[in-house]
């Protein structure tokens, strides 16, 4: 993970402005996944894997967002349907989804995307707050936004994503 | 934590409860030598451990302790109640310092100045009984004396240290050596430098001869160091790597099997091996033995003995027995409460047992030992058992059954409702025990792990609960098992059997009011189709009488499962379900089986809560529901034949009992009539009417109908189908064998009297007078009280046809149960043989009291002797009627219902 201490911006007091609880003057690496054409970015340390298609097995009577379960060298492994977890269409094969597998409280879970990208490393200068006009689905699960030349990058709060007991859509 | 601070904290709570164990076993046998010097010593090295470490408010407490540990070991002081219970304290003093330091890293604030005082009270002999005659007093101060006198380098000691304290006029000059007697002074000891200074020394002596004791003690050392301790999450991590590998091991064994030899196989099968006997080397190091679970427990009777003043001896066999670390720690509150309410409830205070006849010392046992794949541990106790009136009144008072219904239950039923919530019978609610939130937390807790409990009482001797739980639930047997496309695993604990069920075969999948059920053996057995269950079904079920039923048993529950589809048996390894699915109530777990795939474990718990929702609990209710379906005129199954003419015939399918094709070749004939052969007894044969025809030659289709342990057979034509339809038999024709018509699957058909042919079998011929019409007593309200299903079976269309609106109960206690509900009736007729509550007992229920001491009720029983028929009327009962006698079962009812009319009392 390259480090650039930039103190300069940082004396520029950025301190007012929310969102930024990134480490300051420091560059973080997001791995970028697409979920309904939006780009999302999840921090690379809280990453564990990242898995082609595979083979879920559905468990009934299970809240809708979760798509099943699956084997990942021998750990069981709880599969979230991001795109039904924000209220969104779901697709049709979940079976030919890549997911990305993030650690939360202990347990690992598989967050089904539609397509993964690279690695980035951000500058948490550029990052913004979450604007006004953002919906109700996706606020609740960003921690900011990042502006890359062509698209905007959403800030992924995985434990937000994660805790089920807080309903998004 | 400080590294240091976390192992004194560790060592020392498991040196206190050695030491509150060897307590008690000091109280009860004072002179024990090994125990004084172990308990002692145990106490020293805490205090002197406290010294180093700087916590000075436990070492005060300790010192205190040890002084009188010392007097014991002398033989100062004798332990007695008193004596041991300030010790005990002593020790909880302790523990709750220690509790303290664990949180908050420091000694709590304060002191304990009321309790070393105490302490120290009693170490001088001021409080309690002091041993006669062997204390030397120094100036108001007790020497103790030690065995074998004081050595050279203890005189040395006493004497420097008595030479550093200044001398007080208030003391007289002390001899030093022992051998000495001096005039007890009974003065008070007084809280002064002196006195701490002599008490440091008399210390510093007891612990030089406590080494020489020590010597003893350094063999157990040796012992100790072939154990090593090992911290639980590393065993926990070894133990999901082997788990890991047993999963690794049973998919290449699988591949293996479909691949067949290679070289890989011979590699293979030692691999196999090696994880076996790895996998029950780890599940070893899981086991721990029993007693662990059982070490507070001497001490908590010791102190309730005390408390409740009563005389309780706790005995503990099989302490060694062992079993899987998880489910001891389970277990451990469910039997501390059992011993609890034993000692409370069970045991009887000393008087009371004298006047029983019994010891004065009550007995509590505990006894554990391996079975099949279970430990089985028994809490028992020679008090007064469950007093079963007491449960009968708390139990109508709760609501939990009306006073018919609990008069009814037999003692074990009443017995089991302690495990009902909210039911206390406990006079007072004591600190003890008596809330009534007890007994139902420890089943449910047992069961939640695969366990069940049992208890048998006996007022007056005592009671026994018996605690069978499996050995350990890392890896268990399951069965895989197909519903949809889905595959789940079944714990095989719970399995019983597994049946196939279709419409063709034995066992087939009926509805009664609209809930399926399966016929098995004897019983009906409650279903859950598991699809419907799980909302997995998609519309093209087949018929929902084809699958395999998993029977299934939770507790005393049982019932089955209805899936599609059934694999084989694995074992598995449970791993616990992701957070997010915790509390779906239908799952215990999930696993990865053999073939990589992961699928959902079954908790069969909440399989049976989801099933009871539409069915009761027991199965006999279900039969209820079966007879009450046929009181309702709902479908019945029905056999359809052909004998002689064109007109279909029928007959309820419960009255068949088998259906034959038997060789003519073997009818025979017998004092005028056609018998056969039949499994080993000769059946009578009857053609169902003329114009049957035994075939020529081949196998001849027979109805056969049992009663008891008769059977005969019903030679027929042809055997048509099995269908549901209702019963209503419309007309009633006079053809002897024919009870009327009913529609039956859109054909007039005509419904066969089975008493009839039983009659021709057996010898009694009756020829059937014209019954009156219907008209004068339609709707007439009957009740028919048989525990034969066969005779309720065969008595209802009868008595429908005749007019009447039948119900059937197969009890006088359901009987009853209709009169709490307010039902009415016309006539009663009732069996008097029956294994609940025979008819006489009945008829005198009936007439004493309730609502149908007007209606007239008559006797249907085998026999017709005088006496019966005289205890009979003794009973209530207005007349005696003979089974297979329907022509005057008719007439009599047509008659009583003349009377009524004619308002004649019956």
């Amino acid at each position: 993970m390259s480090m650039q201490m930039d103190t300069q911006a940082g004396s520029k007091g950025r301190a007012g402005l929310p969102g930024a609880e990134f480490a300051k003057d420091l560059m973080t690496e997001f791995v970028t996944v697409v979920i309904d054409g939006q780009m999302l970015g999840i921090p690379v340390l809280m990453v564990d894997d990242v898995l082609g298609a595979r083979t879920i097995t559905p468990v009934p009577l299970s809240p809708k967002a979760v798509a099943g379960v699956l084997n990942l060298r021998g750990r069981i492994v709880t599969a979230i349907d991001v795109r039904r977890r924000l209220g969104l269409e779901p697709l049709e094969d979940l079976s030919k989804c890549m997911s990305v597998v993030v650690e939360h409280n202990g347990e690992p879970y598989s967050l089904l995307v539609d397509s993964v990208g690279e690695v980035l490393a951000i500058n948490s200068a550029h990052c913004h707050a979450n604007p006004p006009t953002l919906p109700e689905n996706w606020r609740a699960v960003s921690k900011g936004i990042y502006q890359l030349e062509d698209e905007l990058l959403l800030l992924l709060d995985v434990d937000g994503l994660l805790n089920f007991a807080q309903p998004i859509a | 934590m400080d590294d240091l601070l976390n192992e004194f904290l560790t060592e020392t709570a498991e040196s206190i409860e050695i030491v509150d164990v060897e307590l008690v076993k000091l109280e009860q046998d004072p002179t024990n030598k090994s125990v004084l010097d172990n308990i002692f010593r145990i106490v020293h090295t805490i205090k002197g451990t406290c010294g180093f470490l700087g916590l000075p408010r436990l070492e005060k407490v300790a010192h205190a302790s040890e002084n009188v540990l010392g007097k014991f070991r002398d033989g100062e002081i004798i332990p007695d109640a008193k004596a041991v219970t300030l010790v005990l304290e002593s020790l909880d003093c302790i523990k709750d310092i220690l509790l303290e330091l664990e949180t908050n890293q420091e000694e709590p604030a304060g002191d304990d100045a009321d309790l070393i005082a105490r302490l120290n009270a009693m170490a001088d002999g001021k409080v309690s009984a002091r041993a006669e005659g062997t204390s030397k007093k120094v100036g108001g101060m007790q020497l103790p004396e030690t065995e074998g006198g004081l050595s050279r380098e203890e005189l040395d000691a006493l004497e420097a240290a008595w030479n550093s304290i200044e001398p007080d006029e208030d003391m007289a000059p002390p001899p030093v050596a022992n051998g000495e007697e001096t005039a007890p002074a009974e003065e008070a000891p007084r809280e002064d430098p002196v006195h701490q200074d002599m008490q440091d020394a008399i210390a510093a002596m007891q612990a030089a001869s406590a080494a020489k004791g020590a010597s003893g003690g350094a063999k157990e050392s040796t012992l100790a160091s072939q154990n090593i301790r090992v911290s639980v999450d590393l065993l926990e991590n070894l133990m999901t790597m082997v788990s890991e590998l047993v999963l690794t091991r049973n998919q290449l064994m699988q591949m293996v099997r479909r691949v067949g030899d290679t070289e890989f196989s011979v590699p293979l099968q030692r691999l196999n091996h090696c994880t076996t006997e790895l996998q029950e080397g780890v599940m070893k190091t899981r086991m721990q033995p029993i007693g662990n679970a059982w070490s507070k427990l001497p001490r908590i009777v010791r102190d309730l003995g005390i408390e409740l003043n009563k005389k309780i001896n706790l005995v503990m066999k099989g302490e060694d027995t062992e079993l899987d670390r998880q489910v001891l720690e389970l277990i451990k509150d469910p039997l501390t409460h059992m011993v609890r309410n034993s000692a409370d409830h069970g045991i009887e205070d000393m008087a009371r047992r004298k006047v029983a006849g019994k010891d004065e010392t009550g007995t509590i046992q505990l006894n554990a030992y391996h079975e099949g794949g279970y430990i089985l541990i028994q809490i028992s106790d020679d008090g007064q058992g469950l007093n079963v009136e007491r449960i009968r009144k708390k139990v109508v008072a709760n609501k939990l059954a009306s006073e018919a219904e609990a008069a009814n239950m037999t003692d074990q039923q009443i017995q089991k409702f302690i495990f009902h919530p909210g039911l206390s019978t406990a006079e007072k609610v004591t600190s003890v025990s008596g809330r009534g939130v007890g007994m139902d937390v420890v089943r449910s807790n047992i069961e939640k792990i695969g366990g069940t409990i049992d208890l048998v009482s006996v007022e007056g001797q005592g009671t026994t609960f018996t605690i069978k739980i499996p050995l350990t639930l890392a890896i268990v047997s399951a069965l895989i098992v197909g519903s949809g496309k889905h595959r789940f695993a079944i714990p095989q604990l719970s399995v019983s059997e597994l049946v196939r069920a279709s419409a063709q075969s034995e066992h087939r999948i009926e509805k009664i009011n609209g809930t399926p059920v399966l016929r098995l053996r004897d019983r009906l057995l409650p279903l859950v189709h598991l699809d419907e269950l799980l909302e997995i079904h998609d519309g093209g079920r087949p018929a929902a009488d084809e699958g395999f039923v998993v029977v299934t048993q939770v507790g005393n529950y049982t019932f089955g499962i209805v899936v599609d589809r059934v694999f084989d048996t694995e074992e598995i390894v449970v791993k616990p379900v992701s957070p997010i699915l915790r509390d779906l109530q239908f799952y215990s777990g999930n696993t990865i089986l053999g073939d990589g795939s992961v699928i959902m474990i079954l908790d069969p718990n909440g399989v049976a809560t989801a099933s009871t929702q539409t069915v009761s609990n027991d199965h006999e209710d279900a039969e209820e529901v079966a007879a009450a379906e046929l009181v309702d005129g709902e479908k019945e199954t029905l056999l359809v034949f052909r004998a002689g003419s064109g007109t279909p015939k029928a007959v309820p399918l419960s009255l068949v009992a088998r259906l034959e094709e038997l060789d003519v070749a073997t009818i025979e004939q017998a004092g005028g009539r056609d018998v056969i052969q039949y499994r080993g007894q000769l059946m009578p044969l009857v053609r169902a009417n003329d114009n049957v025809k035994y075939k020529e030659k081949g196998l001849q289709p027979i109805l056969v109908f049992a009663d008891d342990d008769r059977n005969m057979g019903l030679a027929v034509d042809e055997i048509v189908d099995i269908i549901e339809d209702r019963l209503d038999v419309e007309i009633s024709r006079q053809n002897p064998g024919i009870i009327g018509t009913s529609i039956i699957a859109g054909k007039a058909s005509e419904v066969v009297d089975v008493g009839y042919y039983l009659n021709r079998a057996f010898g009694k011929v009756v020829k059937r007078r014209k019954a009156k019409t219907e008209a004068d007593y339609n709707g007439r309200r009957l009740l028919v009280v048989d525990d034969s299903p066969f005779f309720r079976n065969m008595l209802k269309p009868l008595l429908a046809a005749a007019g009447y609106d039948v119900t059937l109960v197969s009890s006088p206690t359901e009987a009853l149960k209709l009169r709490e509900k307010g039902k009415l009736f016309d006539i009663i007729i009732s069996d008097l043989d029956m294994p609940d509550m025979d008819g006489f007992t009945f008829a005198q229920s009936v007439k004493a009291e309730g609502p149908w001491t007007q209606t007239p009720i008559i006797a249907l029983s085998g026999l017709a002797d005088e006496k019966s028929v005289k205890k009979g009327k003794k009973s209530g009962f207005v007349n005696h009627v003979v089974k297979f006698d329907q022509e005057s079962l008719l007439t009599i009812l047509a008659t009583l219902a003349e009377n009524d009319e004619k308002g004649v009392a019956a």
